[in-house]
């Protein structure tokens, strides 16, 4: 790597104002500026970025490093500095951490697409995704330190090492802090890119696998952190926007002059599917909105009615023509035709919403003239990390900036930018006036983008000794690899696999939902093996290490879950505990739930939670921890309460008094947490809680009342139909 | 519209707004203190939970026309100088929020309940944190921190 370039001075590296900024990293810009061959093209860039890299430094000795990942409770705003610092050897009481600015070819991670940057916070990606680009460009950071302090003080690099916030001369044990090094930097004429075995000893780990309290609490405890509609802007107005409760329809306004004739109000937007309403103030939009005379056209999803779609479902599973084929291995016809036993069940689940604690919501302005814009706004990022703006209102990306804001939850609803379209849509009509858009609970549960509704019928086939031969997954349902996520069972060791999707589509608003297809599918797939030990007479568990006997790493979990949850002892009475094993973003877990289940009412209730994970090596291991029990937490609600249904099309959910989430006192008295120590890299948990609920609960409760439990949600009504059949 | 005076965080602020307008977006998008959030709107969710004369009160219920300037209304704001009231402190220690966003009104409505019960049980924190909605799933380590809190509040007493 060639560093002479002249259009990367020394000087243009360290100009910035108060501080100096390192333009580092594999991933950084330095590399890029570097193979920029357009001189022009590079002070653009720096032009643009005075101050961004992955850090900063202060000559007060204050760092600054740059988060580019969403924070939406996750802890990326600790977890991804804090690897950073580990290589760079920061001293944590020194390190502030901000959000990047959100420009995917410096920010951008290669995990999602081979080639192509991206920044995304979704599918528990994040810490997998930035833990080689942070521990390079750390690892680099200090190099460049121990570089110029070896210049200043005229010695070899080599007898240079460094403490928490200070380079150390080894042989004479002159010190030098990180601050004060700022007069002095220079950039080396290469820059290293640092093998495994150059990168820190993990004995000498003071930041991964430590536990740091997370550096967003205090403010969101304080109340002062800032969520996009937190956000105020000078001469700001409302927005707000009226859609049908049928998904698509399209809105005629039967009493424009009276709406524009009230107090406040300024402006009506028509959108294709519904109005917009742009007032003075929030109250004002909102009494506006309650005073729209609308009559709703057809859309797709008319006539759609969700409680009455399985039994056609049912039929599309019957019928010859086969869908998409997922997995294909060995003979699985075959298998089913010569098995001494073979067994078929369908599993269903309905729709289920975020209910993202803070509603969506954006703030946008779009320049007078209607060639740039600007938004704050929570959101989990995208493919496109100027979020579809430039293509809306046909301007240039570089025209647009997006100031990320914490998110109120995102849970998967807020990788989609239809939000941040609309504001960005009000917003060019009152140019160059900002406008916050707020969408009200009822908006955000009646116009959401659900997880999609599933039919799935499970196949399987054993012998007569019940080893487990062929295993065969069709799911009827809409949204591709929404529907098909979790249907892959690689750790299990069964000679026969299929699995399909085969498609239908209602019209409903789609989205992924914390862990996508894996809630459905991991419930079904859980609950079949446990189906088929009962039928054999087989412990559940050790059915299953038997099909894990393959897998190492997956069978220690299995194992850690049976000894935390004590699985061969028998339960209190009226309770009983079930399991469940399943990979979610790399990350492998078996969990175990002990319920017990009022047989007057249907309602169940979940006493105890385990789980047992292997999510490679750990950072942060209290957020991991947190991570795992509000996943099962969000898991338990879901899957005793959560329901969207459509009648005729129409969403019949506006708002948590018919759209329930677990409340407090539905809490188990504990959730614990088991983390198998790994060297793999660390993947994904964000998402790993969730999915074991479904399957847990429902194996629990088949062991305590023989019954099974095969459609989601497993309401009172539900669980006492299971319990009278 | 009409002109109302507000006791907020003992500082009386004026404001001229319609009448059936809630204390929320009074105190959010016209006084700028939103550390009280939005989350439903009909008082299900908790997450607008502020105190008026020491009572936990969803302020998305509330419109202002029902208050009178003698009502002392606290918002998380004026809980702490440095949100560093015991709740708060024991908030961090728990390490209780993830996204954050419910928090402000979980920790009004648990410090009303040790207001008026110093030592609560589990099953009574439950009941009367009942009302806050966290979607993240924090509930444990809420209630952690609420035991957290009244410990230390009992030893300081």
């Amino acid at each position: 790597m060639d560093l002479n370039n002249k259009a990367v001075s020394r000087r243009e590296f360290l100009k910035t104002s108060g501080g100096v900024a390192l333009f580092i990293g594999i991933s950084g810009l330095l590399p890029q500026m570097i193979s920029c061959k357009n001189n022009k093209g590079v002070q653009k860039i720096l032009e643009k970025h005075e101050l961004t890299a992955w850090v900063k430094i202060s000559e007060d000795g204050q760092v600054t490093i740059y988060n580019p990942a969403a924070e939406m409770g996750q802890g990326s705003m600790t977890s991804l500095p804090a690897i950073f610092a580990e290589e760079m050897d920061a001293d944590w009481s020194m390190v502030n951490v901000a959000f990047s600015p959100q420009e995917s070819e410096i920010y951008g991670s290669d995990k999602w697409s081979a080639n192509n940057k991206v920044m995304l916070t979704a599918g528990s990606m994040i810490t997998y995704g930035y833990y080689s680009i942070m521990r390079q460009a750390g690892a680099q950071a200090r190099y460049i330190l121990m570089h110029s302090a070896a210049e200043h003080w005229k010695v070899p690099i080599g007898d240079l090492n460094t403490a928490p916030g200070e380079v150390i001369n080894e042989r004479d044990n002159k010190r030098i802090g990180y601050g004060d090094l700022v007069p002095y930097l220079t950039m080396p004429v290469s820059l290293p890119e640092f093998s495994e075995a150059e990168l820190k000893d993990p004995k000498n780990y003071r930041f991964i696998g430590v536990d740091r309290p997370r550096v967003d609490i205090p403010e969101k405890v304080a109340g002062t952190a800032k969520f996009a509609i937190d956000i105020q802007l000078p001469d700001m107005l409302y927005g707000v926007l009226e859609r049908g409760t049928i998904h698509g329809a399209r809105a005629t306004l039967h009493n424009e002059s009276e709406i524009l004739g009230l107090k406040g109000v300024l402006k009506l937007v028509p959108f294709d599917y519904g109005i917009g309403i742009i007032a003075e103030t929030l109250e004002q939009a909102l009494a506006a909105k309650k005073l729209l005379k609308i009559t709703w056209g057809e859309a797709g999803a008319t006539g759609f009615n969700s409680q009455e779609c399985y039994e056609a479902y049912g039929k599309i599973a019957s019928g010859k023509s086969a869908g998409k084929v997922i997995t294909n291995e060995g003979d699985i016809e075959n298998a089913l035709k010569s098995a001494s036993k073979s067994f078929s069940i369908d599993y269903k689940n309905d729709y289920v919403y975020h209910a993202q604690m803070e509603p969506l919501n954006v703030v946008a302005q779009v320049g007078a003239d209607g060639k740039s814009a600007e938004v704050w706004v929570g959101t989990q990022q995208g493919f496109d990390s100027k979020l579809g703006i430039p293509d809306y209102l046909g301007i240039p990306a570089e025209n647009v900036k997006i100031h990320l804001q914490y998110l109120g939850g995102g849970f998967g609803r807020r990788s989609m930018t239809d939000f941040v379209l609309e504001g960005t849509g009000l917003a060019r009509e009152v140019a160059p006036r900002p406008v916050k858009l707020i969408w009200t609970r009822e908006d955000d549960v009646s116009y959401g983008a659900y997880r999609p509704l599933t039919l799935q019928r499970l196949r399987a086939s054993a012998d007569a000794s019940g080893k487990i031969t062929g295993f065969s997954h069709c799911i009827v349902g809409d949204g591709g690899n929404l529907v098909a996520s979790g249907i892959g069972i690689d750790y299990y060791d069964i000679p026969n696999k299929y699995a399909e999707w085969r498609e239908v589509s209602e019209g409903i608003r789609l989205k992924h939902w914390r862990s996508v297809g894996h809630g459905p599918n991991k419930f079904a797939i859980e609950c079949m093996i446990d189906e088929i030990a009962t039928y054999f007479k087989q412990d559940p568990a050790d059915l299953r290490r038997i099909l894990l006997a393959k897998s190492p790493r997956a069978l220690a979990t299995l194992e850690k879950a049976i000894s935390m949850s004590d699985w061969y002892s028998s339960s209190p009475d009226n309770r009983s505990k079930g399991i469940a094993f399943l990979e979610r973003s790399g990350t492998l877990s078996t969990g175990v739930c002990e319920i017990s289940v009022d047989i007057s009412t249907g309602k169940i209730s979940v006493h105890h939670f385990w789980s047992a994970s292997d999510a490679g090596i750990i950072i942060q291991p209290d957020n991991v921890k947190a991570q795992m029990e509000g996943g099962i937490l969000m898991g338990i609600g879901s899957v005793l309460k959560e329901q969207i249904t459509i009648v005729n099309g129409q969403v019949q959910q506006s708002n948590f008094n018919d759209y329930e989430i677990l409340r407090m006192t539905d809490i188990p008295d504990s959730v614990e947490t088991a983390l198998i120590e790994s060297r793999e890299p660390p993947r994904g948990v964000g998402e790993s809680g969730t999915p074991l609920v479904a399957c847990a609960i429902a194996n629990a409760f088949l062991k305590l009342t023989g019954k099974p439990l095969r459609h989601l949600p497993f309401t009172p009504e539900r669980v006492l139909n299971a319990l009278n059949s | 519209m009409a002109a109302y005076s507000l006791n907020i965080n003992n500082k009386i602020y004026q404001v001229d707004v319609e009448e059936d307008t809630t204390l929320l977006w009074v105190l959010r998008e016209h006084l700028g203190l939103t550390g009280t959030k939005y989350g439903c709107g009909v008082a299900l969710c908790g997450s607008c939970t502020v105190h008026v004369d020491g009572n936990p009160m969803r302020a998305c219920a509330l419109p202002l026309s029902g208050f009178d300037k003698n009502q002392k209304i606290t918002t998380i704001e004026g809980l702490s100088e440095n949100g560093d009231h015991p709740v708060q402190k024991a908030w961090i220690e728990a390490q209780a929020p993830q996204c954050g966003y419910c928090q402000s009104g979980q920790i009004m409505q648990a410090v009303a309940l040790l207001g008026e019960n110093p030592n609560p049980t589990k099953e009574e924190i439950k009941a009367y944190m009942n009302g806050n909605l966290c979607r993240c799933g924090t509930y444990l380590r809420i209630v952690k921190a609420i035991e957290l809190a009244a410990e230390k509040i009992a030893t300081k007493t």
